[in-house]
């Protein structure tokens, strides 16, 4: 008698069957065929079918039948919503059943009937559980808050189920606390402005002492919502650490890793010179030791860790070097995280030791494992400089033994201690050439090459070994034809009277024989140094070179200082920050070390402490590789695209409050810029890179004055790692009254893609596809495709933060992401803004003072007519100039795509650099945008440009739409504020916003300002402060960036 | 928190799904698939494998793998134990775990979960807790619940739950007052080729048996605690007065548990209790090599060592080998290269050899690496670390118990290079 039976029945007609066996007359038959149906729901078999059946069970004071119904319930609820609400009556009787148990049963079921109609029910009983006398039932409906709030968040904060929840941290029953912070810290991870957690003093208390006492499972909630809180000073951090590190003894290992992660960060604070911070540092060290004994799944979780806290802190296990010392029958993914602790412990003290273990290593049979072995002498030779020549001789003993991919690795990594002791151990090269036809990897086959080319003056037959290589030139991969070519062009300069043919021929064949673009370049360059200039030639191929670094895999310090907040999470798996990989990244607040703070400093505000090391931190963290992208980006094209590819990458970034303080301080001193922080280069590169891009962008600017706006490079949008493979970069431009979107559409995964799709998100500006996206054939791996995707403005608007933001989802056969990218405002700017003169006098009038924006452009050098036209290219019009104490003054007008008119003046100072605000006697209008479209082009230096600009406010009526950024929230009276952008010396950074309205007048009244016009440049990224997040707009929530990217 | 469960046997078929939340498309799994097609052995199937939208984090026990599937950041660690624990129930309460097992009493198997979690949050993973709510299977209960139509479902609140002592339920009557503690340790070690030690360390429990009826309070002290490096308690240990006078205080739960696991680390010297020594080469122009191994006692007090086993992985070069043992009996797998000695207990007087030649591959060069000896051995009546256990006192209850300890060495890993 084994419930295998209920398998068997797998004949025709089995759904038949149980029908009417569940609606049998006997109990026992109808619990049978509920026990059927749930067998065959474990094997995925679908029963739905008989949801009406099942469910007329349900009614049974049998409670194992009632649980199987309740079971069957949970999976089948959703697919059958109108059937599901019969079971809701039963539901509402059992939540008042005088059993605890059926109660909670009850209540806990319902919450996982994910229906919408059923949660409606739900309130009623559910509030009841929360306060019912019985803890059991109050701990059961603490987690059903969080799963009403996962199906339905609006409901449970209207009902106010999350203040309840927030009381149940004061119960008495600490198993109640426990789930009710479980329930808060779930709650919170989708809701990231929601202060849900208040931590203070009085709270962490009462966390403290539920720790003592609930369950296992309870203690890792606890724990890991301390590590969350914020000591106020370093007594404070001591007296939360003496009360966790009982954790330490816990049997279960992820309780002992949470409170690893809390005493790791609240350690911190501690002053070093503290006796309790030397018995903290030893209390670490044993249970560390003792995860390592634990099955292989937990070991490699503890591993991971354990090589975050060896980095930050290695004081605390050098002792314990002999615990990572692999055993054979480890699994692979244990052995090698133990091989990297190991070198991260190794020092002098040990590095005998570590060697001999090593070199056993490298005589097993897993070949990853070995490779890595003998890849690891190599870096403790690097490492522990006394050891550089035991490690030496360990290497050469393992080339002896001729396993072919032993003695390879070994040649790759004897290159790097050549590297590190130059004219040392130069004696061995004898031993590696006689490896050199077992070599057959390109990796080897390079590093082999280098060390010929580098010491060719002591290897007498350097020529005849390289040319052997030159024979197979063209079937080398790439890394081995750039390094024979460098190598044969060391050889000729250190020996040039026997190799001139040598040399010749390798520079044909790099330069005339090769398609690969890096090769030729090199090889012309040696070239043309060779045929001009051979001494210079010499100082550059052989110049000295710098040592390498003394271990190249650390993990960069801020980036390591995030990490340890993330003790034992995926985080720390991954050695990567949960927005890197966390799907709808928004949710996630970026965390960091409490700063060290001694009681003298205590006085100081809690709050500040943590937002100031905060934004210290933002700047230096590791790029993830699509930022990286922009930076590089930024360097290889400078400053025309200085700010923008970061601001439109694919990351959403928020806006930063940099804009008052920075524009201020221009006002203020006239030479101040906003502080670029994430803008790679220092800004003193600006001019010469400029002046190097003012050629090739001068080409380009007389034709941009004739066929239309200016259009900025392509920045990466979506870079691939993100997407799967899929690359997107791109650009808007704006030609005679049609807006475009230039995509390029580029397939770095291995697999074909198709069937694209493009989607926007409701906009400000209503921007939408005017087409379908259309790539006409599949797009093969590593292809690219250019597409001009025509845009219109007639979607439908949402107001967006910022402005100018555009979500986009594009689709693939792969599958959907999402990106969000900033078009410049100039795109919006129509054909027929050029106001009447007298119209333009009347409204410039009546717009009110505080409507204004003003800021000055510096650096450039266009007179009047120059910037007159070149504006004109972007729609923006010149309605009258004239000159005033030797300065041209502008005015002029431009109208966006929803009718909203925008004034400007502009005021030309020749040959002034030193510029200083002179209030102007009437309120001029200028659109902000004009600098940036017409003359980003130009990069020069002799002329200031004074703008004043104004806004108009929208239409009366029409809907209020906040201003971006900074002030959230519009006053009523018609004032509209009006964000005053900074600039810095690429004006590119400035640009328009304007709220979205449909006037039909061009001169709406100003008393009518509901709408706000303001003018914000894009600051290059930074990652929106905790706290400072707008919320997102709208349902439809983009889902940045998804889970890829993790291998 | 953990969103659903899928267990795959070792021919790659999901044999159970559970979900917690919303359900999760099996297609899931095909990215385990992937990642177990990729390691070689089942072993090596790396216990967190990111994909698209999820995580799968797995462990692998008694040839199943249990894979949870997770979407949000959670603490990988705590996923693992709770798998661990989920496979530790399922043996508790079938004694053993296997795929026909758990097919068997699929309905209990999903009774069990259902209860262990709710909304990933673990509700009662305790196993007496567990099996209040859901009894074990037992014939007698089968065929009584045929008849008289009872459940195997508790359905009463099990009394220990919300009390401080969770642990331990209330009104526990014996006739036999008994407590029985054994104290077992396993020592890892790796020794190389000249027979010194590289690494050993001890892992030892404290596994407890306790019959007593009531709520009785004890209390266990050792002659030499601080023998011991780091310590995790059941949750029922005192930890202030471990903390101040090194001694357990603690009110048992109901039956059996492991009541403290300890570590003790290579810089207190350990004694190993055996050697081996051996002589194994493949000679490089004869396709014969030489193989010798002797298993001998030392550092045992006395004590025998018995339940000896050596296996070592030959390398691949190894066609057959031709020995002789002098006792137990010997198997050589020319399939997976694996050679086992059952050698059974060490006589003082007479060592156990085992010896012989081995035939090699013809025309290839000699193996590069050299087989690693893994050793298994049991002492009774020892614990190696010198740990002794001074008393056992009950209070809060006023009949005489009746008490036990035992002690007990294995090997853990215990590696022998050559």
């Amino acid at each position: 008698m084994t419930d295998s039976k209920y398998f068997t029945t797998t004949k025709k007609g089995e759904i038949f069957e149980l029908k009417a066996e569940l609606n049998s007359d006997k109990k026992e038959k109808k619990k049978e065929a509920v026990k059927k149906v749930i067998a065959s729901m474990t094997v995925g078999k679908d029963v739905s079918a008989l949801f009406p059946d099942v469910v007329n069970c349900m009614q049974t004071d049998n409670l194992e039948l009632k649980k199987l119904v309740y079971l069957y319930l949970m999976n089948y609820a959703k697919s059958q919503p109108d059937m599901a609400i019969m079971a809701v009556n039963t539901f509402v009787k059992d939540c008042e059943d005088p059993n605890p148990l059926i109660r909670a049963l009850a209540v806990r079921t319902m919450g996982c009937i994910r229906v919408d109609k059923i949660t409606e029910y739900l309130c009623e009983p559910l509030r009841k559980c929360l306060k019912d006398e019985d803890p059991y039932v109050r701990k059961t409906a603490a987690v059903c808050v969080a799963k009403l709030h996962d199906i339905n968040a609006q409901l449970v904060e209207d009902q106010g189920f999350l203040d309840t929840l927030k009381d149940l941290i004061s119960d008495s029953n600490p198993m109640v606390v426990a789930n009710a912070v479980a329930a808060l810290s779930e709650i919170a991870e989708s809701h990231p402005s929601s202060n849900l957690l208040d931590l203070n003093p009085q709270s962490i208390n009462k966390l403290l002492t539920a720790l003592n006492e609930c369950t296992e499972w309870g203690q890792i909630f606890i724990l890991d919502c301390l590590a969350n809180y914020m000591p106020k000073d370093d007594r404070e951090a001591q007296s939360i650490c003496e009360r966790v590190t009982p954790r330490l003894s816990h049997a279960n290992s992820a309780v002992v890793l949470s409170a690893v992660k809390v005493l790791m960060k609240f350690m911190e604070m501690l002053s070093k010179d503290l006796d309790y911070y030397g018995t903290l540092l030893k209390k670490l060290a044993p249970p560390l030791v003792t995860l390592l004994s634990a099955e292989p799944e937990l070991q490699y979780v503890a591993l991971r860790n354990i090589n975050l806290i060896v980095q930050k802190r290695p004081e605390i296990l050098k002792h314990e070097m002999k615990v990572f010392f692999v055993k054979y029958n480890d699994p692979i993914y244990v052995k090698l995280e133990k091989l990297d602790i190991m070198i991260r412990l190794a020092s002098q003290a040990n590095i005998a030791q570590v060697l001999a273990e090593l070199k056993e290593y490298a005589t097993e049979v897993d070949v990853d494992f070995v490779r890595k072995a003998v890849r690891a002498i190599g870096r403790c030779a690097i490492k522990v400089e006394q050891s550089a020549e035991r490690c030496v001789s360990t290497l050469l003993d393992l080339i002896q033994t001729k396993v072919n991919y032993v003695v390879q690795e070994a040649i790759v990594v004897i290159k790097d201690i050549f590297r590190k002791y130059p004219n040392k151990y130069e004696s061995v090269i004898a031993t590696l050439c006689e490896n050199l036809d077992s070599l057959d990897e390109p990796e080897a086959r390079a590093a082999m090459i280098w060390i010929v080319g580098e010491y060719a003056e002591r290897i007498d037959n350097a020529d005849e070994l390289l040319e052997s290589f030159l024979e197979g030139f063209h079937d080398e991969s790439t890394q081995v034809q750039l390094q024979l070519l460098t190598a044969i062009v060391k050889l000729f300069l250190k020996k040039p009277t026997e190799t001139q043919e040598l040399v010749q021929q390798v520079l044909s064949l790099a330069t005339q024989d090769s398609d690969n673009p890096d090769l030729r370049d090199r090889g012309y360059i040696y070239w043309r140094l060779l045929s001009t200039d051979p001494v210079a030639a010499k100082e550059v191929v052989l110049a000295e070179k710098p040592l390498i670094s003394e271990e190249t895999d650390l993990i960069e310090p801020t980036l390591l200082d995030e990490l340890i907040c993330y003790i034992g999470t995926l985080a720390s798996v991954y050695h990567k920050p949960p927005s890197a990989f966390v799907e709808g990244s928004r949710g996630v607040v970026h965390k960091s070390l409490p700063p060290r703070t001694g009681s003298s400093e205590s006085a100081e505000s809690p709050d500040a402490a943590p937002s100031g090391g905060q934004a210290a931190e933002q700047p230096a963290v590791i790029p993830t590789q699509g930022d990286l992208l922009g930076d590089l980006l930024n360097l290889d094209l400078g400053p025309p695209v200085g700010g923008p590819p970061i601001a439109t990458s694919s990351v959403q970034m928020g806006a930063v409050d940099l804009l008052g303080g920075g524009l201020d301080s221009l006002m203020g001193s006239g030479s101040g810029f906003a502080p670029a922080p994430s803008t790679a280069m220092p800004a003193n590169l600006g001019a010469p890179l400029s002046s190097g891009l003012g050629d090739l962008f001068d080409l380009t600017s007389g034709v941009g004055t004739l066929s239309g706006s200016y259009v900025a490079p392509k920045t990466v949008w979506l870079p691939a790692m993100k997407a799967k493979g899929l690359e997107i970069s791109g650009t808007f431009s704006r030609q005679v009254g049609s807006i475009s979107m230039d995509l390029v559409l580029t397939n770095k995964a291995l697999q074909v893609m198709s069937d694209f799709a493009i989607q926007f998100n409701r906009n400000s500006f209503g921007l939408a596809p005017a087409a379908p996206l259309q790539v006409h054939a599949p797009l093969a791996p590593n292809q690219s495709v250019e597409i001009s995707l025509p845009l219109n403005t007639v979607g439908s608007v949402m107001k967006m933060d910022p402005l100018n933001n555009l979500q986009v989802a594009v689709k693939n056969n792969i599958d959907v992401f999402y990106f969000s990218t900033l078009y410049p405002l100039h795109i919006l700017f129509v054909e027929d803004g050029k106001m009447e003169r007298q119209m333009f006098l009347a409204t410039w009038k009546d717009i009110p003072n505080e409507n204004e924006a003003q800021f000055q452009i510096k650096d450039c050098s266009l007179n009047a007519d120059a910037v007159s036209s070149k504006l004109q290219g972007s729609n923006i019009f010149t309605i009258a100039k004239r000159n005033v104490e030797g300065q041209d003054m502008l005015y002029q007008s431009l109208k966006l795509t929803n009718g909203i008119w925008v004034l400007a003046e502009l005021r030309i100072q020749p040959s002034n650099p030193s510029f200083t605000p002179v209030p102007v006697p009437f309120p001029t209008f200028l659109a902000a945008s004009f600098l940036w479209v017409g003359m980003s082009c130009v990069a020069l230096t002799h002329l200031s440009v004074y703008l004043r600009t104004c806004c108009l406010p929208a239409l009366a009526g029409l809907p209020a739409v906040a201003g971006f950024g900074v002030v959230p929230e519009m006053p009523s009276t018609g004032g509209v504020p009006v964000h005053l952008p900074s600039l810095r010396n690429h004006p590119e950074e400035l640009r328009c916003c304007c709220s979205p309205s449909s006037s039909s007048s061009p001169f709406p009244p100003k008393e009518a300002g509901a709408g706000p016009v303001c003018m914000s440049p894009f600051l290059p990224a930074k990652e929106p402060a905790p706290g400072n997040v707008p919320p997102a707009p709208g349902p439809w929530k983009p889902v940045l960036p998804s889970l890829v990217g993790l291998g | 928190m953990i969103h659903s469960l899928f267990l795959i046997n070792a021919s790659g078929d999901i044999f159970l799904e559970k979900h917690w939340k919303s359900v999760v498309s099996r297609s899931v799994c095909d990215y385990f698939f992937e990642a177990q097609e990729r390691a070689s052995e089942a072993e090596n199937v790396p216990p967190v494998i990111p994909t698209p939208h999820h995580y799968l984090l797995s462990v692998y026990r008694h040839k199943i793998f249990f894979v949870a599937v997770i979407q949000s950041e959670v603490p990988p660690l705590f996923v693992i134990e709770f798998l661990h624990r989920v496979v530790d129930t399922f043996q508790d309460y079938f004694g053993v775990c296997s795929e026909v097992m758990i097919k068997d009493n699929v309905v209990v198997v999903y009774e069990v979960l259902e209860e262990m979690l709710d909304n990933g949050f673990p509700l009662a993973t305790e196993s007496n807790i567990l099996k209040e709510l859901i009894k074990p299977p037992t014939i007698l209960r089968t065929v009584v619940n045929t008849i008289t139509g009872s459940t195997n479902v508790g359905d009463q609140l099990p009394t220990g739950q919300l009390s401080v002592v969770p642990w331990r339920r209330t009104g526990v009557k014996y006739t036999n007052n008994e407590a029985y503690f054994d104290v077992i340790e396993e020592i890892d070690a790796i020794i190389d080729k000249s027979g010194s030690t590289i690494t050993a360390e001890i892992q030892g429990v404290i596994d407890a048996c306790v019959k007593l009826t009531g709520m009785p309070d004890l209390t266990l002290s050792f002659m030499n605690p601080r023998l011991l490096d780091d310590v995790s308690f059941h949750p029922c240990v005192r930890f202030k007065r471990w903390e101040s006078e090194r001694i357990l205080s603690f009110i048992p739960p109901d039956g059996n548990f492991r009541l403290l696991s300890y570590h003790v680390s290579a810089q207190n010297l350990v004694a190993i209790p055996v050697y081996i020594k051996h002589n194994i080469s493949f000679r490089d122009s004869s396709s014969l090599g030489r193989f010798e191994i002797t298993v001998g006692p030392k550092q045992t007090m006395g004590k025998t060592v018995e339940g000896v086993m050596v296996s070592s992985q030959m390398p691949k070069g190894v066609l057959n080998m031709t020995l002789t043992p002098s006792q137990g009996t010997h198997v050589f797998d020319p399939v997976t290269k694996l050679l086992s000695w059952d050698v059974g207990k060490i006589n003082p007087q007479k060592l156990p050899s085992l010896k012989g030649s081995v035939s090699l591959q013809a025309g290839t060069s000699k193996p590069d690496e050299n087989p690693t000896i893994n050793l298994q051995f049991k002492i009774q009546q020892l614990a190696i670390s010198g740990l002794k256990v001074n008393r056992l006192d009950m209070y809060g209850e006023k009949y005489k118990p009746f008490k036990g300890i035992k002690y007990m060495t294995k090997a853990g890993k215990f590696q022998v290079r050559t």
